[in-house]
């Protein structure tokens, strides 16, 4: 069906716009007009048409050359034909090298016209054909929404296959964004678990009085505030699977708290004396290096032990660079949805920019990313000038300017005073954000003669 | 153009009438490319377009063009009340060759089914030999069976009828 093609003919003389758009449609393509290049860049930035029949002379505003390169922009691949009345070698030359796909001069035979689009469909149904075996082929790489077609994503996929039906402990090391939360669903939606509770908490975000109640419940009067029973998460999960993400953020006694329930699969509520068994596949994530913390004793060797029984690290977006531009179109379709928008398509220019960042915040931030750029672009095509943010927030701080003649000991002094100001005096999270043990910096405060 | 109206009430099955010659069209004459604008011609005729008719086929000897192309056969507004041919190619004797009555009344047959045809709403057949498909030269239009093909034909009988029954309502005032 050539109706589906849709057709672009750019010219200011409404006579030869309005003839040459009867002509196409006579022939079957869908057609559109614009009268001014800025008229043809703003429909070519809301729509992707299969050819673009565009004027060289167009006064007032951008000619016909300047009009294609805008339309270049965001569609890299666009068949562009200039038209003009004048036969010179040099305007010839010039929108030949500047990307035009064919030049005709006024008037010219029926046939030669008939060929030309003949010849260009024929390849636009070639790049469909192409485009929907791409989206085959991304299906192919995805396992339970994660997309990604390298090699080590791929010994990923084939492990959690293999451990979905296991009741083993897991634990997924990733840094911020990888998508440790979208493997333990996939473990748990692939496996024999899937039509029972996923239950996810984050470890990090709460107090440790409050992640204790959360996790095992509490007996009614357990607390100032606890008006009644209540059940806690390993008991929601009953059956299933309960995600523990930012594992390594729990209190030592939340440590021996778990590592009971992974030795016994039994509990007590917060407050309460009868013990509580529950069947319960537990998948523990961390942004964190345990080995790390367990070495620098600020977590229990055994607990990592207990939890690190399949182990699965996820390696950040920057390792695997091959996956951006799959996963770049597998979120612009999910976010169009979202969005309620049609879905966005990347330009050659904006891959490049999207391949180019090292993307700190892994997938999350590349979500984020496009999410912001389908917001504000003004077409459907996205630009590199539609990720320019990311250039922006790239950039490195400012240098911290040295003042002269400082001690090392000065320097010290103001930043511990800095961060306990941040933390409101709280020395425990002061010492975290230094990299030092409270003991220490205990010690500082004493001989800078600093009060919390 | 007898041959003509015979050719469209039989394909078609619809009341043909003929109407008296229009004045040269001497406006739409460009000296520089000593051919006529079919697209100003088409618009001249849609301006006086009698009130009781559903479509008009425009006739002609002049060498029509739009500016895109070096030359027409013809042209007609897609599913719109107009459409115009042009006899001047169709003759032998355009190309310097010798007159050939009987190939002349075939292509102008042939070529008014075509534009009578994009004025129904039909586009270019892929059909080789159906009418409806494209010609941009003598040989290709010789190659036409001059006939609508099944396809062109089922669908152009319902736009027929389609039409008769809209300019009905039309001219009941909207009453059936």
């Amino acid at each position: 069906m050539k109706k589906q093609w849709e057709i672009l003919v750019v010219d200011d003389e409404s006579v030869m716009r309005e003839s040459l758009a009867a002509w196409l449609a006579e022939d079957g393509y869908g057609v559109d007009t614009a009268a001014s290049g800025r008229e043809a860049v703003a429909k070519a930035a809301a729509k992707d048409y299969a050819i673009y029949f565009i004027d060289l002379k167009m006064p007032p505003g951008i000619d016909g050359i300047e009009a294609m390169l805008e339309i270049r922009k965001l569609h890299p691949e666009a068949p562009v034909i200039i038209m003009t009345a004048y036969a010179t070698v040099d305007t010839a030359i010039t929108a030949m090298k500047e990307g035009a796909q064919e030049y005709i001069v006024k008037p010219c035979n029926p046939e030669e016209i008939s060929l030309l689009v003949g010849r260009i469909i024929k390849v636009k149904n070639l790049q469909r054909e192409n485009l929907i075996l791409r989206q085959r082929l991304a299906k192919h790489y995805s396992f339970h929404d994660i997309v990604s077609k390298s090699a080590k994503m791929g010994e990923i996929f084939d492990l959690l296959k293999e451990v979905a039906n296991l009741k083993s402990t897991v634990l997924i090391q990733g840094e911020s964004g990888t998508g440790k939360e979208l493997v333990a669903r996939a473990i748990h939606f692939s496996g024999e678990r899937a039509e029972r509770p996923f239950v996810a908490v984050s470890c990090a975000a709460l107090a440790e009085s409050l992640l204790e109640s959360e996790l095992f419940g509490h007996e009614r009067g357990a607390f100032t505030g606890a008006v009644e029973r209540r059940r806690g998460k390993f008991e929601l999960a009953e059956g299933g699977t309960i995600f523990l993400d930012e594992i390594g953020d729990i209190s030592p006694k939340l440590q021996v708290d778990l590592l009971r329930v992974l030795q016994e699969r039994s509990f007590f509520r917060v407050g309460g004396t009868e013990e509580i068994r529950v069947d319960v596949r537990v998948i523990a994530a961390t942004k964190v290096n345990l080995q790390e913390a367990v070495q620098a004793g600020r977590f229990r060797d055994d607990l990592f032990y207990r939890l690190n029984v399949i182990s699965i690290r996820i390696p950040p977006l920057r390792e695997r660079r091959e996956d951006i531009p799959l996963l770049a179109r597998h979120l612009s379709e999910r976010l169009a949805h979202e969005l309620a928008k049609e879905p966005a398509e990347l330009s050659e220019g904006a891959l490049r920019v999207l391949m180019d960042h090292d993307w700190p915040g892994n997938v999350r931030e590349l979500e984020n990313a496009i999410e912001r750029a389908m917001v504000t672009a003004k077409g459907r095509v996205l630009t590199d000038d539609d990720f320019a943010f990311l250039r922006r927030d790239a950039a490195p701080p400012a240098a911290w300017p040295v003042p002269d003649n400082l001690p090392l000991s000065e320097v010290e002094r103001q930043v511990i005073v800095a961060t306990l100001r941040r933390t409101g005096g709280n020395v425990k999270e002061a010492a975290g954000i230094l990299g030092i043990d409270r003991t220490t910096l205990y010690d500082r405060l004493k001989r800078y003669g600093i009060e919390r | 153009m007898r041959q003509i109206e015979t050719a469209l009430a039989r394909a078609l099955g619809v009341a043909v009438r003929r109407l008296p010659p229009l004045p040269d069209p001497s406006g739409a004459y460009d000296a520089s490319r000593q051919q006529y604008s079919s697209t100003l011609i088409m618009r001249q005729a849609l301006a006086g377009l009698p009130a009781d008719l559903d479509k008009l086929l425009l006739v002609t000897e002049r060498d029509l063009f739009i500016p895109m192309l070096s030359f027409v056969y013809g042209q007609a507004q897609l599913d719109g009340p107009v459409a115009l041919l042009s006899l001047a190619r169709l003759r032998q004797e355009f190309h310097g060759l010798p007159p050939n009555r009987q190939l002349f009344l075939r292509r102008a047959c042939t070529e008014a089914l075509h534009e009578v045809g994009h004025a129904f709403g039909r586009v270019h057949c892929d059909e080789a030999g159906c009418v409806m498909a494209l010609s941009t030269n003598n040989q290709q239009l010789d190659l036409k069976g001059g006939a609508y093909c099944t396809s062109c034909s089922v669908l152009l009988h319902d736009a027929v009828a389609g039409a008769g029954a809209a300019a009905q309502e039309s001219r009941t005032g909207g009453k059936t």
